[in-house]
C-alpha cells in the first residue's frame, strides 16, 4: 500500500515536472521577426525547404542561414511576400527544393489499408486516424498535402488528390474584356 | 407623413416592370424532373438524407442543416429519389454540386406536417423551426433567417423593417407577392416582429408600386397590426438593405458595421411571407415567386417549386428564338447561368431572359479617366475607381483598406462609368480573392497550431517514457528495501541496489523469475496428511531397498520463495 502511494507519488510529480518543463521549453519564444516569417510560410510543414517544419526553416531564415526561395508550397507569391518582408532580392523557386504544385489532399484507399500505422506516425499535423490494424483515413481538412505519409505506406495505398474546385471555392477570374460580354 | 431621407448616389435605370405585372402569379405545372441542389444558402452544406430509389413526400427533409449557419433543403414535391449526384448548379462558376433528382409520382403529395404557436413556443425553439423548415433571405442573399431572428444583447430591436422595394429593374416577384398575399407578409412579420422584441415596423416600397402599397396597408389595418406602410421614391438601389435603412429611420450605417448594432433589422417580404407559411400552415420552403422576364412574349411571376430546370419555367412565357442567356436577377447585379436548364433556386427572384439585340455586350473597356462619376453614384459611399485601380493591381489589403467589402455590387458605378469598365467584376474578383487567401490563412493557422502540438506531445511522450522507466526502478528499489528478511542472500543484491539502480533491477528480475518459477512447480507433496505422509516414507523406504533410489528427496516444502543457489 505504501509503495502504491509512493510510486504513484512519484509519478505525479516527474510527470507534473515534465509538463512544466515543456511549457516553458516549448512557449513560442516569440521572436517577432521569426513569427513574421512563420506567418508568410504556408504551414505544409513538408520539410522540402531542408528544414523540419515551417518554424525552424523561418528561424533560418531569421538568422540568414537559409534562402527565401526554398519552400515550394508557398511558390511564387510566398517568395515575393518574403522579399518584400525581409527587403532582399526575389528570387525564383529554387529547383533543388521542388517545384510549386496545385494544392492535393492525401486519400487513403480504404480496401488496401493495412492499418500499419505508419503514415499516422509520418503525418506532421495529426490528420490521420486509425488503429492499429483498423482501416486509416485522412481527414481532409486537416491535411496540408505534405506528401509525407505517401512514402512510408508499406501497401502505396495514398494517393495526393489535387482539391477540386467547388460553388464554395471558385473565385471570380480577372475581369478581361471577353468575359464582360456575358452580363 | 413620415419624413423621409435620401441614401447617397443611385441611379435612375428604366424600370421595365409592366410587362410582368399584369397577370397574376401562377403556378408553374410539375415539371418531369426536379433537381434540388443541398447547397442553397449561406453557410455549411446540408447533408444528404436520402439514398437514389427511396420516394419522399412533399416537403420531407431531404438535407438536414450542417451546423447552425446553414440552412435545411426539403423535397418540392411527392416522387422517387432517381439518383442524389452533382448536378450543375445555378452559379455563374458552372459548376456542378451535390443535388437531390426527384421524379415526380404526380400527386404532389403532403408529409405529415407540423404547425407552431409561434406565441407559445421559447424563442429557441422557433429558431430551430425556421431553421429546419429551410427558410433563407428570397431577396437574394440567401442568408439563414433564423440568424437574423434575434434580438441582440439588448432583448430588444428599436426598428423592424420590411423590404419590398424592389428596386431593380423587371424583377416584379415582391410586387406581385404583395398584391396578392399582403395578409401571409404581415402575419409572417407580426411572427417576425414577436422574435425581434421590435419597438416599430416600417414596410418600406417604392412609389412605383400603389398596388403593393395599397394592398399592404389593407392588410395590416385587416390584421389590427400596428405598422407603417411607407411607399419611398424610387431610385436604383432603394432595396439595398442599408440604403432602405437610410431612407427610412435616417440611420447612417458606417463602413464596416452592421444595421442591427444601431437595433435595425432588415428582412425580405418573401421571407416574412414564407415565415409565415412554415409556422402557420408547416410549409417548408419548397417553393418561391419568380419572375420572368426579357426576351419573353408574356413576362409574368410564377409560383416556382425550387429544383424546376429555369427552361420549364421560361417555356411557359415564351421564349425567342434568339434568346442567348439567362441572367438570375436582374440587369444590374444579375449572375449569367451556365445553361438553361439549371434549377431554379431559393435566390432565384428573377431569371432574366436575355438576346444579344435586348442587352447588347457592351463597349470595350477603356482607361479610368478618374472623371468620379462612379464616386457619385455609389450608394455605399465608396470611391469605386480606387477600389477599380486597387483591385486591378491586385493590392487587395488597400482595396480592403477601402472598405471593399461595404460594396454591395449593385452596379451604379459600372452604370455610370464613361469608360464602360466592368467595376463589379474588378471588386468581385478582389473580393474572392481576399477570400480564398482568408481560408488559406486560417488553414495554415490550424496546420501550424497542430503540428507544434504534436511536437508538443511527442516531446512529452518521450519524458512520459522516461519518467515511467525511473518509477518503475523506483517501486522495485522500495519492494526490496520493505522485504529484505526473506533471506539473506535477496538482501546482498538490494543493498547493492542503492548503488546501481540497474544491478538492482536485474535482480530483482531475476528474484521474481525465480519466484515464479518455484511457484509453478508441482507441490502435491506440500500439506499432506500424516497417512499419505507415512505412506510415501514406506514408499521411498522400499525404493532405497530395491537401490532405484532418486538422487536426491523432494525439495523441502514451504521454501520455494527464495532460491539462493541461482544468486550471481
Ligand atoms: S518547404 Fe514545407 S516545411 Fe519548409 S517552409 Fe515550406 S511548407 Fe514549411
Ligand atoms: S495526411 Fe499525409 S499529406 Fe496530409 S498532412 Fe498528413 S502526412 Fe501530409
Ligand atoms: S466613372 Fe469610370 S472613368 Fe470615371 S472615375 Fe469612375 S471608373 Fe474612372
Ligand atoms: S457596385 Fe459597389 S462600388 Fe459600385 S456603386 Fe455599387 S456599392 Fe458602390
Amino acid at each position: 500500500m505504501l509503495s502504491a502511494l509512493l510510486v504513484m507519488t512519484g509519478i505525479a510529480i516527474v510527470l507534473g515536472a515534465a509538463l512544466g518543463y515543456a511549457a516553458i521549453r516549448f512557449k513560442v519564444e516569440g521572436d517577432p521577426l521569426v513569427e513574421k516569417i512563420d506567418a508568410i510560410l504556408p504551414q505544409t510543414q513538408c520539410g522540402q525547404c531542408g528544414y523540419p517544419g515551417c518554424k525552424p526553416y523561418a528561424e533560418a531564415i531569421a538568422q540568414g542561414a537559409a534562402e527565401i526561395n526554398q519552400c515550394p508550397p508557398g511558390g511564387e507569391e510566398g517568395i515575393r511576400k518574403l522579399a518584400d518582408l525581409l527587403g532582399r532580392e526575389f528570387k525564383p523557386l529554387s529547383e533543388e527544393h521542388g517545384v510549386e504544385k496545385p494544392k492535393a489532399v492525401a486519400v487513403i484507399d480504404e480496401q488496401t489499408c493495412i492499418g500499419c500505422t505508419l503514415c499516422i506516425q509520418a503525418c506532421p499535423v495529426d490528420a490521420i486516424v486509425g488503429a492499429a490494424k483498423q482501416m486509416h483515413t485522412v481527414i481532409d481538412k486537416l491535411c496540408t498535402g505534405c506528401e509525407l505519409c505517401v512514402a512510408p505506406c508499406p501497401v502505396d495505398c495514398i494517393t495526393m488528390t489535387p482539391i477540386p474546385e467547388t460553388v464554395e471555392n471558385w473565385k471570380w477570374k480577372y475581369p478581361v474584356v471577353e468575359l464582360r460580354r456575358v452580363a | 407623413m413620415r419624413s423621409l431621407f435620401r441614401f447617397h448616389g443611385g441611379v435612375k435605370p428604366a424600370t421595365n416592370k409592366a410587362a410582368s405585372t399584369s397577370e397574376p402569379i401562377v403556378k408553374a405545372p410539375l415539371p418531369p424532373r426536379l433537381v434540388v441542389p443541398l447547397h442553397q444558402s449561406i453557410g455549411g452544406t446540408p447533408h444528404p438524407l436520402v439514398r437514389a430509389g427511396q420516394r419522399v413526400l412533399k416537403g420531407e427533409l431531404i438535407g438536414a442543416a450542417d451546423g447552425n449557419v446553414s440552412s435545411a433543403v426539403h423535397a418540392p414535391t411527392s416522387g422517387l429519389v432517381t439518383a442524389v449526384e452533382p448536378a450543375l448548379m445555378a452559379h455563374p462558376s458552372g459548376l456542378t454540386m451535390l443535388s437531390v433528382i426527384i421524379e415526380p409520382d404526380g400527386e404532389d403529395r403532403w408529409a405529415e406536417l407540423d404547425r407552431l404557436n409561434y406565441k407559445s413556443t421559447p424563442p429557441d425553439e422557433l429558431r430551430d423551426f425556421v431553421r429546419d423548415a429551410g427558410i433563407v433571405g428570397l431577396g437574394g442573399a440567401v442568408f439563414p433567417t433564423h440568424l437574423k431572428m434575434n434580438p441582440g444583447r439588448e432583448g430588444r430591436t428599436r426598428t423592424l423593417v420590411l423590404n419590398g422595394a424592389e428596386c431593380e429593374p423587371f424583377i416584379t416577384c415582391d410586387d406581385m407577392l404583395m398584391r396578392e398575399r399582403a395578409a401571409g407578409i404581415v402575419k409572417g412579420t407580426a411572427i417576425l416582429r414577436h422574435l425581434l422584441q421590435a419597438d416599430e415596423v416600417l414596410i418600406g416600397i417604392e412609389d412605383n408600386k400603389p398596388e403593393a402599397v395599397a394592398a399592404m396597408q389593407t392588410a395590416v389595418r385587416a390584421e389590427g397590426e400596428s405598422m407603417e406602410v411607407v411607399a419611398i421614391p424610387t431610385r436604383y438601389p432603394a432595396g439595398g438593405a442599408k440604403q432602405l435603412i437610410r431612407v427610412l429611420t435616417g440611420i447612417e450605417v458606417p463602413h464596416g458595421r452592421r444595421s442591427t448594432d444601431f437595433g435595425v433589422q432588415c428582412f425580405n417580404v418573401g421571407t416574412a411571407y414564407a415565415v409565415f407559411e412554415a409556422l402557420t400552415c408547416g410549409h417548408p420552403l419548397i417553393s418561391r415567386i419568380v419572375t420572368v422576364a426579357g426576351n419573353v412574349d408574356r413576362p409574368r411571376n410564377y409560383e416556382v417549386l425550387i429544383g424546376t430546370p429555369m427552361s420549364d419555367v421560361v417555356r411557359l412565357s415564351g421564349q425567342r428564338t434568339d434568346t442567348t442567356r439567362y441572367l438570375m436577377g436582374g440587369p444590374m447585379m444579375g449572375m449569367r447561368m451556365p445553361g438553361f436548364d439549371v434549377p431554379v433556386v431559393k435566390a432565384t427572384n428573377c431569371i432574366l431572359v436575355a438576346s444579344d439585340a435586348l442587352f447588347p455586350p457592351p463597349p470595350p473597356e477603356q482607361a479610368c479617366i478618374r472623371c468620379g462619376e462612379c464616386a457619385r453614384a455609389c450608394p455605399a459611399d465608396l470611391q469605386p475607381f480606387e477600389l477599380y485601380w486597387f483591385s486591378r493591381a491586385k493590392n487587395f489589403g488597400k482595396a480592403q483598406e477601402y472598405n471593399l467589402f461595404d460594396c454591395i455590387e449593385c452596379g451604379c458605378c459600372a452604370y455610370v462609368c464613361p469608360s464602360h469598365i466592368p467595376l463589379v467584376d474588378y471588386y468581385r474578383f478582389s473580393k474572392s480573392e481576399i477570400w480564398a487567401r482568408e481560408r488559406d490563412k486560417s488553414a495554415s493557422d490550424q496546420a501550424r497550431e497542430r503540428f507544434e502540438f504534436r511536437n508538443f506531445r511527442q516531446e512529452r511522450e518521450k519524458e512520459e517514457k522516461a519518467a515511467k522507466l525511473a518509477a518503475k526502478a523506483a517501486e522495485t528499489r522500495a519492494k526490496l528495501a520493505t522485504e529484505p528478511a526473506v533471506d539473506g542472500a535477496a538482501a546482498t543484491p538490494a543493498a547493492d541496489a542503492a548503488e546501481d539502480p540497474k544491478k538492482a533491477l536485474i535482480a530483482a528480475a531475476l528474484a521474481r523469475a525465480q519466484a515464479q518459477r518455484a511457484a509453478a512447480q508441482p507441490k502435491n507433496t506440500d500439506n499432506l496428511s500424516a497417512e499419505t505422509q507415512a505412506e510415501i516414507e514406506q514408499i521411498e523406504a522400499r525404493r532405497r531397498t530395491t537401490g532405484n533410489a532418486p538422487a536426491s528427496g523432494p525439495a523441502p516444502a514451504g521454501t520455494g520463495a527464495s532460491a539462493p543457489d541461482t544468486q550471481p
